[in-house]
């Protein structure tokens, strides 16, 4: 059993509405790449354009967020769950101005 | 615009939003909006609107704010009170379809802050507080290419909460 990613639901819409997709991959970084090279569109919303995970996006392997692992890097092994969850964050900008 | 499904909320559950705004005042209040989304693409060649809601919310969620080093022009919802939201939402049939925050003191309208750590798909709920006293209620749907936001039309229908 490969890796299985859980896709969030304001995710769906850009992974054909599905909530989860598996791929074989070593590490969380290996999977996440498949996910988004499968299904482009959710690149923009997981990764910064330099590449990083923004920092709204929680991945947790099984239940351990991969902050306090490896990151991108933690290994990952056949039957493992990735979890994407959201974090939600705003606010009023801090000049008054409002976009 | 005109074929965008409205966001259908009870004039109950605005003015719960509008309350918990003025409560939290002059801090940002936050919640999670616990509804269904049926993502229909409303016929335009029928001639006339359904009465099928896209997106109903029918229940709230009030969270506490994260960020109390600054919760007068910021708010936070950590994975840990999205997770407990998606579960209070599973509970009753419902899936959490956004969330809502006050803008204390601030215009209804989503800062540069909002969109960089938005997702999409979410309905964004603002309330403006002025002195203390809720204001304006906007709602707002992240574009695909995240470069704005697109005003989500609030229906408010007076009937009783589910």
């Amino acid at each position: 059993m490969p890796v299985k990613v859980m896709i969030p639901s304001p995710l769906r819409p850009y992974a054909g509405k599905r909530d989860s997709a598996e791929f074989n991959a070593r590490t969380v970084g290996e999977a996440l790449g498949h996910l988004t090279t499968e299904f482009g569109d959710l690149r923009k919303h997981l990764f910064t354009e330099d590449g990083k995970l923004r920092s709204f996006v929680n991945v947790y392997v099984n239940d351990e967020d991969i902050r306090y692992l490896a990151k991108e890097n933690t290994p990952t092994k056949d039957g493992d769950t990735i979890s994407i969850i959201p974090s939600i964050a705003g606010g009023h900008s801090d000049n008054g101005i409002a976009f | 615009m005109a074929d965008t499904p409205a966001l259908w909320i009870s004039g109950h559950l605005a003015e719960r939003i509008r309350a918990h705004g003025a409560e939290t005042y002059p801090h940002e209040c936050c919640g999670a909006l616990l509804g269904r989304d049926s993502s229909f693409v409303l016929d335009g060649d029928r001639g006339k609107s359904l009465q099928t809601p896209a997106r109903e919310i029918l229940q709230l969620f009030p969270l506490v704010n994260r960020r109390d080093d600054s919760p007068r022009n910021r708010f936070s919802v950590t994975a840990e009170d999205v997770l407990a939201a998606e579960k209070a939402a599973r509970e009753q049939g419902l899936e959490v379809v956004g969330w809502y925050h006050s803008h204390p003191d601030h215009p209804a309208r989503p800062s540069q802050y909002d969109r960089d750590h938005a997702w999409p798909w979410y309905s964004y709920i603002i309330v403006s507080v002025h002195n203390g006293a809720p204001l304006d209620m906007t709602s707002w749907r992240l574009n695909d290419d995240r470069k704005e936001f697109s005003p989500e039309e609030i229906e408010v229908r007076h009937r009783a909460a589910v």
